[in-house]
């Protein structure tokens, strides 16, 4: 039979070619849907932890609870032997030493007077070490707007939209003026190799970034951070690892009353982090229930029209002696296979499309001038192994329920009245 | 009746001879504080809530205008100077070359992490000149006698709206000193000690400041180690150029 239904959806396209284009376009805006929201909520949320919470993070006690004012007098020491201490215990992180800092980019005349001068916020990344993958978490090599990498010590990279406003060109030589880790004012040369663009307000007002090696000298922090940040090498967030991971390592700390002794917080345990994640999961939820619900309901629509459409045939079928359960059956089967068909177009189709905007991206900078909040500056769809099934369930679910709903019409058919409805 | 009336119009006179107006009280102050000009040389003894450390400086000044300082050591403060020109301060920084003012919000910023602040470094004007003063009582301070006054800023310009000075009686210096913001909030605390006679004039050779709104902190010691009153300074000395000699 099933063949013989095949072969009638086939050759008989007013059956089955538009139910499957409206199922297969439903089945693609629900995968691409899905894979957008999720990109752009977990690139949010990739790109604060990259920039500045990690998927895990280790600071001193007291750092942790004045984090905001980037309070270098409590950064940790000797963290080299930490770092190697937690790459062994915890090799599913890396790991890396950051500085942030604030102070004063102040650029010299030719006379060396002041010529002109912005407050900046500094960033200290290991940029040079072959091992590191900070200026590629960064992703600042495809952030350079003007001038080259950091390939020396003793350079800088300087936010674009600052270096503009100080007057600034790659190759110029700026005093950064800050204060060390003791608080004595530091005056360090930097030599500008670059500029770079973010496309979030909040790093291109003023930011300034270097070699952890160059700010541990301006500020005096000989092998200090401020921080030591972990990202799964997945390359994804995983809360429940990422809080087991904390919980391991501050045990030990809990009772001890040194304000230095290091503690290790997980992104949802750092700031609003927490809540953002938990609000963009909610978000993600019901954007993509709504979705499906509406969805669904379009394509229980189709599949109602679809069975008005074929009150005709049924009833000279239900004439020529086909019994009403039979033919239901008959029905469901051929929603069932229209479902599969179009869910399996429309699931190819959203994917293809999920995938080229995953590799191009949609950029969205305009859009983001002036936020405080770091977003990223161009939408790229994630493909996940839910991106496969998903579109099944309006696709398939919802046209059978349609055509179920639209078949009960059948059983309330009078043989006796049959000949009547032809006759109209 | 008349013995009692007697009695405390005897000792409201008394009083009055023991205890001498408040501004001759700032005027006595000024002079042993101030002077014409002076070279001293200084260990600053900045105490952290992880360590301490200690900077070695010699300061050459002239009257409340200007004044030059050398920073001697540890090796990373070497070489730095400080030009206080009539109300402007440039640093001038060896490891970079450069000479940076500093003016502004930055003013109000620690002095190589110290509980002294560029203001505090700035003011050194007379206090007969910057304050109004009343004498609000006495009290015994580590074994001395004091005098406690309170002054209200008679000028604008100044970083601390009022001061309270607990004044040793016999050598007119300053033991205790707390320095309040407009709101009245307290902002820092000195304490003096090692009293000396030099030249003809008492002076407190440690200070002890107290930044009481600096997290982490526990203190500065600011200790003169030499002082010389009333030198020749050539002129040269405070100019740009000598930064960088």
């Amino acid at each position: 039979m099933t063949r013989f239904l095949l072969k009638g959806l086939f050759y008989d396209k007013s059956r089955s070619r538009l139910p499957i284009i409206v199922v297969a376009v439903g089945v693609m805006l629900t995968v691409f849907m899905n894979a957008y929201i999720t990109g752009f909520m977990g690139d949010t949320i990739e790109m604060n932890a990259r920039f500045t919470h990690g998927h895990l993070k280790v600071m001193t006690k007291a750092y942790a609870e004045n984090e905001g004012q980037l309070p270098n007098d409590l950064a940790m020491t000797e963290v080299s032997a930490l770092k190697e201490e937690l790459s062994g215990r915890f090799p599913e992180l890396d790991w890396a030493a950051r500085i942030h800092f604030g102070g004063l980019v102040d650029v010299p005349d030719e006379q060396g007077e002041t010529r002109s001068q912005g407050p900046a916020a500094g960033m200290g990344i290991d940029l040079l070490s072959p091992e590191s993958r900070e200026a590629e978490r960064l992703n600042i090599r495809e952030s350079i707007v003007r001038g080259r990498m950091v390939q020396n010590p003793g350079e800088a990279l300087m936010a674009d939209q600052f270096s503009q406003k100080l007057k600034v060109n790659p190759g110029d030589e700026v005093t950064l003026i800050g204060s060390t880790m003791h608080g004595s004012m530091s005056m360090y040369n930097f030599k500008v190799a670059g500029t770079v663009s973010f496309g979030t307000e909040a790093l291109d007002r003023g930011s300034i970034i270097l070699d952890i090696e160059d700010a541990r000298l301006a500020l005096d922090m000989y092998d200090a951070a401020g921080e030591l940040i972990g990202l799964f090498k997945t390359g994804f967030y995983d809360d429940t690892h990422a809080m087991e991971i904390a919980r391991e390592f501050n045990t030990p700390f809990e009772t001890d009353g040194n304000e230095y002794a290091p503690v290790m917080k997980s992104l949802t345990q750092q700031g609003s982090m927490g809540q953002l994640v938990k609000m963009l999961d909610v978000w993600s939820v019901y954007i993509i229930a709504v979705f499906i619900l509406a969805m669904a309901l379009v394509l229980w629509n189709a599949g109602l029209l679809g069975g008005l459409r074929r009150y005709g045939e049924f009833g000279v079928r239900l004439a020529m002696g086909e019994e009403k359960n039979h033919l239901y059956r008959t029905l469901i089967y051929e929603s069932i296979f229209i479902g599969i068909a179009g869910a399996i177009i429309g699931t190819s189709i959203g994917l293809l499309f999920a995938a080229w905007v995953q590799e191009k991206g949609i950029n969205i900078s305009g859009l983001m001038e002036g936020s405080a909040m770091m977003y990223p500056s161009a939408i790229r769809t994630r493909i996940t192994p839910a991106d496969y099934y998903i579109g099944f369930i309006p696709g398939l679910f919802s046209t059978v329920v349609g055509t179920m709903l639209a078949g009960i019409g059948i059983y309330k058919r009078k043989t006796s009245q049959l000949f009547k409805e032809l006759e109209a | 009746m008349k013995i009692i009336l007697t009695v405390l119009s005897a000792t409201v006179v008394f009083c009055s001879y023991a205890q001498p107006e408040a501004d001759i009280i700032l005027e006595r102050i000024d002079q042993n504080l101030s002077s014409e000009n002076r070279i001293f040389e200084s260990s600053m003894t900045i105490h952290g809530r992880r360590n301490s450390r200690t900077i070695t400086s010699r300061t050459y000044a002239v009257e409340d205008m200007r004044s030059f300082t050398e920073y001697l050591s540890p090796p990373r403060e070497e070489g730095t100077k400080m030009l206080k020109l009539e109300g402007q301060l440039w640093i001038y920084s060896p490891s970079t070359d450069r000479t940076i003012q500093i003016s502004g919000h930055m003013l109000r910023q620690s002095v190589m992490g110290s509980d002294l602040s560029y203001e505090d470094m700035m003011d050194d004007r007379k206090l007969t000149e910057t304050y109004d003063a009343t004498v609000t009582g006495s009290e015994e301070l580590e074994g001395h006698k004091t005098w406690v006054l309170e002054l209200t800023a008679k000028v604008e310009d100044l970083a601390y709206a009022s001061r309270k000075l607990w004044v040793d009686t016999e050598r007119y210096v300053p033991l205790k000193e707390e320095l309040f913001a407009k709101s009245g909030k307290l902002l820092k605390r000195s304490v003096m000690s090692d009293v000396v006679q030099i030249e003809g004039r008492w002076f407190p050779c440690t200070i002890f400041y107290k930044d009481m709104l600096k997290q982490g902190s526990e203190g500065t010691e600011f200790k003169i180690t030499d002082i010389r009153f009333n030198r020749d300074i050539p002129d040269y000395i405070f100019s740009k150029a000598a930064l960088k000699q």
